[in-house]
């Protein structure tokens, strides 16, 4: 019995990156794939140091698209293989996913944003919205979990690799710099203990007995021939995504039981900025709700609509120049509902901000 | 009838995949030829349980099926990577990585560069057809001066768009003791083999990265009859890219 990174329950003070690495640890993750780029390159070095203590691999590759397809190549041959890019590496890791997505090979990447377009910052953002959910080309058969807090980054990025194994989509946990490179007190546990089991990592290829002798060979393509041919595929594959959704869909919300004057939306970590707003806007007078969608991609769009239903407006509040709005545009289509929209692309944004603003525009 | 059908099929390697035969390459393609020694290979090295076959986006696409042993197509460049990360998963598994001169020079060359350089466990084979075939006949790094393609309609100009690349004297020049290298030619089957052989055998004994080129013919986008298919690929190509061993683990190379 192999001995385990995390054993039992402890409270830690950690950066986000550092957790992720002890959250790959205590998921069993077998062997990270990496190219150095900032705020991301912290959770390759904590791996780096921690892994071969535990058995674990790790390869520097020449660049995020060989990062993404040995990442690949290490799950088919039947390993929890994961990498960790931001920016503009993960426009570099939209091929791979698209053949993920295309193969349904499941596979666990970690993002914590940095500025955009281009080489931007390398701060902070929640930029990569769009392309982490939507790229490559391909239809969005992903999972894309955004974290707001160290527990979620350890909570979730465990969580990520059952949720690709189960499911077979890539699954992709959004951080950000802040995160990243911010310190803060979680609890990190054995997800055993927890009553947490860790799916089975199968191989593709490569398995017992000969080839087409005794037993079926495995031929695994993403390429075909005709157009019907292809729509079979896909229309499989959405059928799936679609069955799954429901079981994959996570949210958080916040006062929003009762009728609202206003509803906040936002995700990750300006969530929180969100939620410290509402006391103040009670202080106010404002009766204020927040709804969080923990799973960009899926979208809960059923509960957000119910929210929503329930308020007189809402804003979306966002680190970029409309990539969330534009989703909850899609989630609420069709509700007679204003909206309106704090947009700060590449910028943090404080609770005291939202009120000012949400007061401004009432 | 029948006896005379059995004595008219040609032998077929072992770990040939007979459900995708007749396979899908041209008539007269250099690719078939290529699998055909590799497949003999494979058999008389008795590893068709232990191989993963990764092939590219190019006609090598073509061979997703090719054989009965576990095989995955992948993205145009990316095959070296793939099975990269398969071996560096599995050290037990015996890793091929067959694509075009488009995929290894062009497109994947950082992945093979950097493959060499770090002595990847791997055996990488290269079809050499002084063209990109699937895409029908531009262009591609082991263009001969001179040479007529669909996006050098007049020619090579090397002054304008640069000289053939030498990929086993790169990939000899960078990669280190345990790496295997050579340049075979479809013109000459059986010296073929003996590399292709020897390129798995390198893995299997874990010495290092092994690389094969083979030169190889492209008659459809080449518009040749095949006596000039042949000299095409035994006199030019031949006087370009010389066919022999660059690099073999603790040996004098065969030239
Ligand atoms: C990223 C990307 N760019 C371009 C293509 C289009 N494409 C398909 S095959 C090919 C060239 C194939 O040539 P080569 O690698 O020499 O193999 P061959 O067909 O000659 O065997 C190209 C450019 C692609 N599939 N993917
Ligand atoms: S196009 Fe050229 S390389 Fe492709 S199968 Fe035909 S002859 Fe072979």
């Amino acid at each position: 019995m192999k001995e385990k990174p995390v054993k039992g329950e402890r409270r830690v003070f950690m950066t986000g990156n550092e957790v992720c690495a002890w959250a790959a640890l205590a998921a069993d993750a077998d062997i990270m794939f990496g190219y150095p780029i900032t705020p991301q390159t912290d959770i390759m070095q904590y791996w780096t140091r921690l892994a071969p203590k535990y058995g674990k691999k790790f390869l520097q590759t020449e660049d995020e698209i060989s990062a993404g397809f040995t990442t690949l190549g290490a799950v088919i041959a039947g390993k929890r293989a994961f990498s960790a890019t931001t920016g503009p590496g993960n426009v570099l890791f939209q091929e791979p996913m698209s053949m993920a997505e295309m193969m349904r090979i499941p596979v666990v990447l970690i993002i914590p944003m940095r500025g955009g377009p281009s080489t931007a910052t390398v701060i902070y953002s929640q930029q990569e919205v769009t392309m982490t959910a939507f790229g490559g080309n391909g239809e969005g058969f992903r999972v894309v979990y955004s974290t707001a807090g160290h527990q979620d980054l350890y909570d979730y990025t465990i969580k990520a690799f059952n949720t690709a194994w189960k499911y077979r989509f890539p699954t992709f946990v959004l951080s950000d710099g802040y995160q990243g490179k911010m310190r803060e007190s979680l609890t990190i546990y054995d997800p055993a203990e927890r009553g947490i089991e860790m799916v089975k990592a199968e191989p593709m290829l490569g398995l017992p007995g000969i080839p087409g002798v005794d037993r079926p060979t495995r031929h695994l393509r993403n390429t075909y021939n005709t157009e019907e041919e292809l729509y079979e595929v896909v229309m499989q594959i959405a059928r799936d995504f679609e069955k799954a959704a429901p079981e994959i869909v996570e949210w958080q919300d916040f006062d929003t039981d009762s009728e609202m004057d206003v509803l906040i939306l936002a995700h990750g970590v300006v969530s929180r900025a969100a939620q410290g707003a509402l006391p103040l806007l009670k202080n106010e007078g404002i009766k204020a709700g927040h709804f969080r969608p923990i799973t960009l991609r899926p979208m809960p769009e059923e509960q957000m609509r119910a929210a929503a239903a329930r308020a007189n407006r809402v804003v979306v509040v966002e680190s970029a120049y409309g990539q969330f709005l534009k989703l909850v545009k899609e989630t609420l289509y069709g509700m007679d509902k204003p909206i309106d929209a704090i947009l700060r692309p590449g910028v943090g944004i404080t609770a005291e901000e939202i009120v000012a603003e949400i007061k401004e525009r009432r | 009838m029948a006896k005379e059908t059995i004595a008219l099929t040609p032998a077929m390697p072992k770990c040939w995949n007979p459900d995708s035969k007749p396979h899908k390459f041209c008539p007269g393609c250099g690719h078939g030829l290529t699998l055909k020694m590799l497949g003999q290979a494979i058999d008389e090295l008795g590893i068709q349980d232990k191989v993963i076959f990764g092939c590219d986006i190019g006609c090598s696409l073509l061979s997703w099926d090719f054989f009965n042993v576990d095989s995955v197509q992948t993205h145009h460049g990316r095959t070296t990577p793939v099975i990269t990360g398969i071996k560096r998963a599995r050290p037990e598994l015996i890793g091929i990585a067959y694509m075009g001169d488009g995929g290894g020079y062009a497109i994947g060359a950082q992945h093979l560069v950097n493959a060499a350089t770090r002595n990847e466990k791997i055996t990488a084979i290269l079809i050499n057809n002084t063209n990109y075939g699937m895409t029908g006949g531009q262009m591609a790094p082991t263009t001969l001066p001179g040479q007529i393609t669909e996006t050098t309609p007049f020619g090579r100009d090397p002054e304008d768009s640069g000289y053939p690349t030498m990929g086993p004297e790169m990939v000899a020049a960078i990669a280190r003791e345990g790496a295997y290298v050579a340049r075979g030619s479809m013109a000459n089957l059986r010296q073929l083999k003996r590399f292709l052989k020897k390129a798995l055998e390198n893995q299997m004994e874990g010495n290092g990265f092994s690389f094969v080129e083979v030169l190889s013919s492209c008659p459809t986008n080449w518009r040749t009859n095949a006596e000039a298919t042949w000299r095409f690929v035994e006199k030019d190509m031949a006087e370009h890219f010389p066919v022999g061993e660059f690099k073999v683990p603790g040996k004098k190379e065969e030239k």
